[in-house]
């Protein structure tokens, strides 16, 4: 079956069609994250910690529909109750525009850039989801956090998946001791409970890594702990596999072992490496969103939707500040579309689960 | 082969694994530049003494071979070290499991309990509207992060203030009588197991789902119809049996689930179970409690996935390994 095949069959349903098109905008969105932020990802605001979403306005006064305009919060201290408290400030008004300018950017890391969805007076304090603890902007680093919990999940399947499938092939391939040996090993691997194979191995990072190398190091853990289903399925598939003619026939032609597996078997697996990976790309995100709540996985001032979450750990900021749960919503999504698109696909591709 | 004999096989295969897995956690946490005694030192309260007893138990100056050896000798013998705050990690790890195999069972208990029936009725009544609402509620209900869905029903509970917030027991837990205590305690289970109940809940209900549709579909259930049982009768004394066989080898697959996705809902509640222990030394790097845990772990794990696929052979009697 080839991929237009696929994207007619996908685009009969509505439900999981629906969910690929959020998946795609949900992807350009942090593709383009620079452009719909509207402060940079480190940009903090010390002095307006917590403070709840910025209202947006487009009625004025006489009741006529201007362009949108906005007030900044002043923070008080409430010396009777011994809270800070936000206030707006009416005396000024700030016109926000689409597609003006705001800070430098590289799109891409090439294009430089300064044009921005959403763009504001210097003076004016945005902030559409509010902020957190840090005083950063919780809208603009959704964008920042989605590049990185969606794209983790990716990255790790990238290294694991050869891993896995390539494993997978020699052990059902070579057979006998090998085979025992091999498989023996990816159990012993599956049979450690996956979550904490995780914390402790985040855990035992060494701690002054810069960010990119923990991103790396991160990414290498989940794609550890990965592999071994998918060589366990691959390895039962090649075992019914290289018992084929068309096997016998390339042996005699006198190919490598080696060759014969990746360029022969294994793309016979391909259908279900597809619907593998679809299916798997949702727990890698849960799992990197897990251990960044948890505080092992992208450290701050890096923003992930897990690490954006640990917010939520305090009582007081999910019941007085529930803007701080906005990245719950989006992993929930991403996940939820994953799934959708994930099951469609392999009722597509395995035409006995289909009723 | 008997059923005894079986049970001895898989008991013996298990061995080479829990070998391999003790290689495996020994050389990955060795590899890390952590001092396993690092925290131990900068704890006080432990003397000079103790840290000289551990680095000759672990055997800290002799090469990683030996070490191992001593750390696999140690183990087998039922010594596990102490933690970094002195206590005998073995003492430590066993009221843990008792808590973690208690919310385990709980929730495969009631997930079990709610989700066969409505996999059977949303088979039957395939492509109904109970059929669709239950694949989006499940769907939901799959995507749900464990940890988020905690956060919530924690906000749940301090607001209604219908269920106690963290911990295991309540204060005055020592002088309740035995009724009294056990309520205590299932009430403290109450919202986490309800939390990974409804996580559970949705792939298995799913799965039977999936399963039931494919025996429908089988020529024997087509014959039974012929030769004109009722519907009730061939659902549920043909269909039935053969659909819920698959799902007794998913118990296993649930248990390993369920040991990995309770950490962060333990976390989330402070249960004190397995799972938050495991983050608290790994976090504090506390070598020892963390070796034990992992090893812990898998043997829970392995043991779940033996009990399952005796409890499918016990059931079906094509099974023969």
């Amino acid at each position: 079956m080839n991929f237009s095949d696929l994207f007619y069959k996908l685009k009969k349903d509505k439900i999981p069609f629906t969910a690929f098109i959020v998946l795609l905008i949900l992807y350009f969105i942090i593709a383009f994250a620079d452009f719909f932020a509207v402060y940079p990802e480190n940009y903090s605001m010390r002095s307006l910690a917590y403070q709840p979403p910025s209202n947006i306005y487009l009625i004025n006064k006489e009741n006529k529909i201007v362009r949108p305009y906005t007030y900044n919060f002043i923070r008080t201290f409430n010396k009777e109750k011994l809270t800070i408290e936000y206030k707006q400030d009416r005396t000024k008004k700030y016109k926000i525009s689409l597609f003006g300018k705001g800070y430098e950017y590289k799109l891409f890391g090439i294009i430089k850039t300064n044009i921005h969805l959403i763009s504001k007076p210097d003076e004016c304090n945005l902030f559409l989801l509010g902020t957190d603890i840090n005083g950063h902007d919780v809208y603009s680093r959704l964008f920042f956090g989605g590049r990185i919990s969606l794209t983790i999940g990716f990255l790790a399947l990238l290294i694991s998946f050869p891993i896995g499938a390539i494993y997978g092939g020699i052990s059902g391939y070579l057979g006998g001791k090998w085979d025992k040996v091999m498989m023996r090993i990816a159990e012993a691997v599956m049979s450690i409970p996956g979550f904490y194979l995780l914390i402790i191995l985040a855990g035992f990072l060494p701690s002054g890594m810069t960010s990119s190398e923990r991103f790396t190091l991160i990414t290498v853990i989940l794609a550890f702990i990965g592999w071994a289903g998918l060589a366990r399925v691959i390895r039962g598939m090649v075992l019914s596999i290289k018992n084929q003619d068309y096997i016998k026939a390339i042996k005699t032609i006198g190919a490598g072992k080696f060759r014969i597996i990746t360029r022969h078997i294994l793309p016979q697996t391909s259908s279900y490496i597809i619907v593998a990976i679809t299916l798997s790309v949702p727990s890698y995100i849960l799992a990197e969103s897990g251990l960044s709540f948890l505080g092992l996985g992208i450290q701050l001032p890096d923003a992930s939707w897990g690490n954006m979450l640990r917010e939520a750990q305090e009582f007081a900021n999910i019941i007085y500040r529930p803007w701080l749960l906005t990245p719950g919503f989006l992993i929930f999504i991403a996940v939820l579309s994953f799934n959708v698109l994930g099951d469609k696909i392999r009722d597509i591709l395995d035409p006995k689960m289909i009723k | 082969m008997n059923t005894w004999t079986y049970i001895l096989k898989r008991i013996l295969e298990s061995i080479p694994i829990l070998f391999i897995v003790s290689l495996l956690s020994f050389f990955l946490i060795r590899l890390s530049p952590v001092d396993p005694l690092a925290q131990m030192k900068l704890n006080p309260a432990i003397s000079e003494e103790t840290i000289q007893k551990e680095t000759k138990r672990l055997g800290l100056d002799k090469p990683v071979i030996v070490q191992y050896g001593l750390w696999v000798k140690n183990f087998l013998s039922g010594n596990m070290g102490y933690c970094i705050d002195n206590t005998k990690v073995s003492v430590k790890i066993k009221s843990r499991i008792l808590n973690t195999l208690l919310l385990s069972l709980v929730v495969i208990f009631f997930s079990w309990i709610i989700a066969l029936p409505l996999g059977i009725l949303a088979a039957i009544f395939y492509n109904s509207l109970f059929d669709k609402i239950l694949t989006v509620l499940s769907s939901v209900g799959m995507a749900i992060p464990s940890f988020f869905f905690a956060v919530l029903m924690l906000l749940f509970a301090q607001k209604t203030g219908y269920f106690p917030i963290g911990g295991l027991t309540s204060i005055n837990f020592n002088e309740m009588d035995l009724f009294h205590k056990i309520a205590d305690v299932m009430w403290h289970v109450a919202l986490p197991a309800f939390v990974l109940t409804t996580i559970s809940l949705s792939s298995l209900m799913r799965q039977m789902r999936a399963n039931l549709l494919d025996i429908l579909d089988a020529d024997y259930v087509k014959f039974a119809y012929a030769k004109g049982l009722s519907k009730s009768k061939v659902i549920i004394k043909h269909a039935l049996r053969n659909a819920i066989n698959p799902i007794i080898t998913l118990l296993g697959f649930e248990f390993a689930g369920l040991l990995s996705g309770a950490a962060l809902t333990e976390y989330v509640f402070q249960y004190p179970g397995l799972g938050k222990l495991i983050l608290e030394a790994a976090m504090q790097s506390d070598v020892n409690l963390v070796m034990a845990s992992l090893m812990i772990g898998a043997f829970m794990l392995i043991s779940g996935n033996i009990i399952a696929d005796i409890v499918l052979k016990l059931t079906d009697p094509r099974v023969r390994i």
